[in-house]
């Protein structure tokens, strides 16, 4: 259960962020969407402390006062330049966290090998250096990482941006098993309005630091009051329109939606 | 093989050992001071450009004049700690030619440890804060390990510079490779200056290539690569120092030298008389003018040899001149009530500056003595050792004389020799008991108004060695005992180009001659 509680961030030349009051339920997976600079990531690093509010609490299980590296230790964490670290091989970048929680060696070496699985990377990818994975085995690997420690939450900041379409699409889906098989909450923020829809079970709309909307994926796509939320729910939608009549050879014009 | 290079070869696990264990001490003192600063100025700009400016200031002075200035901060602060705490310590040697690398060993690693450090792709640093890391454990886990191949290139620079700055530790009394090119300069012996040069270039760049080894190791992630290389510098440092470690007792008594050939001599001939005697001697040569007053005063060297006319002017501030035998008796008294410095006695010869010419020169410009010359100077052109311009007894000549040359010229003694010779100046400032003036048909220039004071060579004790029985008793029969002749041939057996002594050589001839 993550709880933020009238939570004020206030940057020099931008935005104010807040003041924010979400409740997240344990299992639920919440997408925060929003163009760049609505606040989305400033919201989910307040979440694991990495920006310290000016005002307001986040409690997580109902904790509001801890360290913010033992919160972080609790909460995994990815985003899209992912950050491995370069100078440890797969297996060590994966083992950082189990290693930050004092694990013993052999329940370690256990849980690499069960993330590459779970993963869907190869075993023997555990002694490659970073430089030498793509893309998408890199953002893998980050995800590994961030699950190794067992944390019960998932914050995620455009973790598939980097990727080209196929393989982030494939990447998101198995990403969603996983939040169902391992009984994650996870908070994903994206710019993708089909990524938002098609995976999260509700979506929080950010602009300019506030909460324009937070419902349903299917509640959201249905009908909005605010116009900026129904003009973004139509996107998709739109294109697909658009693609379909492109498939059917059938040029309606060259008219760009907005 | 050749005499000179014998000698050389003997002194070098002397020199060598001295020489590692200076610059590898300062090396890892400059390691350990700088790498806590580097990772503060790396968090906080506002330490970054502090340490950046101050090391890089460092830098722009000279590093003989860094070593030099280490000196006098150090009689202060021991004459402090003296007044407090009832005991000093050695402004000399060892001390400030640590302080001085160490802080000269520093902006290397610091300027690439901040390199290093703030060039740490960010996302790495978002990764480690967000999974948990504590800010030692990100310093410690991440930034240092990638930091750490720059770092290790900022290493190698401060290592190859502070070996080679170490070679200049020699004129603050601390013994380095710097005392074969110091003193092979001086004697005009360039077998030492080489020899010299070459040993402190092989050792540079052997630690060069070993710290390379490691840096390669750090970049490639080969641990091999960089055991090997640590173990190769561990172990080279251990097997150079190894002399140092035989132990033995701890000298007897420290002997002091300024830097040029007589002084050379007579430091090996009080040393052999006291060994003669059973002790041990350390000598310390090559000491600047001013500072081996000091030091003796401060007793850290028990002895050495000064000159009457010096120690009148520059210690006693005294611009009279009341004659020989006057400046000689004054002196005893002056300087035992100014330091408790104990003045054993003369040794029987001057070492006079004389402002000297070639003779053919002088007669053809009709100069004999320095009134004569006062007529020419404006179209001559004086040489002068580096000291000379700023000494009291210049500005006496200058002054009663009314001197005024067209142009003044420094060199080391040796170059102004030579200096004299090519005509590159007309007039030098030369040394009485030097043999060069005879062997190069030299006019000393009289001086009918005594505008120079005498310079009686004399034999000064420090004062907590005043009353050492066993080192009166050595040196005494020094006293009265070698004349001008005798110096003069022995400076010549060292200076002359061809056949050349070492001072040692020419200090148990001098013995020998002494016969007691």
């Amino acid at each position: 259960m993550i709880q933020l509680d009238a939570v004020v961030k206030a940057w020099r030349g931008g935005p104010t962020v807040g003041p924010l009051t979400l409740a997240i339920a344990s299992g639920e997976f919440v997408a925060i969407l929003g163009g760049s600079g609505c606040g989305k990531t400033t919201t989910l690093k307040m979440i694991n402390g990495l920006i310290a509010p000016d005002a307001g609490e986040v409690r997580i299980e109902g904790l509001a006062a801890e360290p913010g590296y033992l919160r972080r230790r609790r909460i995994g964490y990815v985003f899209q330049e992912i950050g491995l670290f370069p100078h440890m091989s797969v297996a060590e970048n994966i083992a950082v966290g189990p290693r930050l929680a004092e694990w013993t060696r052999p329940r370690i070496e256990a849980r690499v090998a069960a993330l590459l699985t779970l993963v869907a990377l190869p075993p023997d990818l555990g002694g490659r250096m970073p430089a030498a994975l793509s893309g998408g085995q890199r953002q893998r690997v980050g995800l590994a990482r961030a699950l190794a420690a067992e944390p019960g939450i998932m914050l995620m900041d455009e973790p598939f941006g980097a990727l080209d379409p196929v393989v982030r699409e494939g990447l998101g889906r198995d990403y969603r098993a996983l939040h169902e098989e391992l009984g994650l909450t996870t908070v994903m923020v994206t710019h993708d309005v089909t990524e938002a829809l098609l995976l999260a079970d509700r979506i929080v709309v950010m602009e300019a630091g506030a909460i324009l909307a937070d419902n349903r994926p299917g509640v959201l796509l249905a009908d909005h009051a605010e116009p900026a939320v129904r003009a973004l729910m139509e996107t998709p939608r739109r294109q697909a329109r658009r693609l379909e009549d492109l498939a059917r050879g059938a040029a309606e014009g060259p008219a760009r939606d907005g | 093989m050749d005499d000179r290079l014998a000698a050389a070869w003997r002194l070098l696990p002397d020199y060598l050992s001295q020489h590692v264990l200076l610059s590898a001490s300062a090396l890892v003192l400059g390691l350990t001071l700088s790498l806590p600063l580097a990772v503060a100025a790396a968090r906080s700009p506002a330490v970054r450009w502090p340490a950046l400016f101050g090391a890089s200031l460092i830098q722009t002075i000279p590093s003989l004049a860094l070593l030099a200035l280490f000196y006098p901060l150090l009689l202060a602060l021991s004459s402090v700690s003296q007044a407090w705490f009832g005991h000093g310590f050695p402004a000399l040697g060892f001390a400030p030619s640590l302080m001085a690398l160490t802080l000269y060993s520093m902006l290397p690693i610091l300027r690439n440890g901040v390199a290093g450090l703030t060039g740490v792709d960010p996302a790495v640093i978002e990764a480690a804060d967000g999974m948990g890391m504590t800010g030692r454990q990100r310093l410690f886990r991440v930034e240092l390990p990638l930091a750490a191949p720059v770092i290790m290139a900022g290493v190698r620079t401060s290592a190859v510079w502070t070996i080679g700055a170490a070679t200049l530790a020699t004129p603050v009394g601390q013994t380095s490779l710097g005392n074969y090119i110091f003193s092979g300069l001086q004697t005009e012996n360039w077998v030492a200056v080489l020899f010299g040069c070459a040993a402190a270039a092989i050792l540079a760049l052997a630690v060069d290539q070993l710290l390379g080894l490691i840096e390669s190791g750090l970049r490639a992630r080969r641990p091999w690569r960089i055991w090997t290389g640590a173990a190769g510098v561990a172990i080279g440092a251990l097997l150079a120092t190894a002399p140092l470690w035989g132990g033995g007792p701890a000298p007897t008594y420290r002997i002091g030298a300024k830097n040029f050939s007589e002084q050379y001599i007579l430091v090996q001939l009080m040393a052999r008389r006291l060994e003669a005697g059973g002790a041990r001697v350390a000598i310390r040569d090559d000491l600047g003018s001013a500072t081996i007053y000091r030091a003796l005063a401060a007793g850290e060297i028990d002895a050495y040899v000064d000159y009457s006319g010096t120690l009148w002017a520059n210690v006693l501030g005294r611009t009279d001149n009341p004659g020989r035998a006057a400046v000689l008796a004054g002196l005893g008294g002056g300087v035992a009530r100014r330091d408790g410095v104990r003045l054993l006695g003369p040794l029987g010869f001057e070492n006079a500056y004389a402002l000297a010419m070639r003779a053919d020169r002088a007669r053809a410009l009709g100069v004999s003595s320095l009134d004569d010359l006062a007529r020419r100077a404006p179209d001559l052109v004086l040489g002068s050792d580096l000291e000379f311009p700023s000494r009291p007894e210049w500005k006496a000549v200058e002054t009663v004389y009314d001197l005024k040359f067209r142009r003044l010229v420094s060199y080391q003694p040796t170059f102004m020799y030579a200096a004299l010779m090519d005509g590159e100046a007309d007039v030098i400032s030369a040394f009485s008991s030097d043999g060069r003036i005879e062997a190069d048909h030299l006019t000393v220039l009289a001086d009918p108004r005594h505008a120079l004071p005498p310079y009686d060579a004399v034999i000064l004790i420090s004062p907590r060695r005043a009353h050492d029985a066993r080192l009166i008793a050595a040196l005494t029969p020094l006293v009265g005992a070698i004349d001008a002749q005798a110096m003069r041939a022995a400076n010549y057996s060292v200076d002359r180009p061809a056949d050349k002594l070492t001072p040692a050589q020419a200090a148990a001839n001098l013995n020998a001659h002494i016969g007691r």
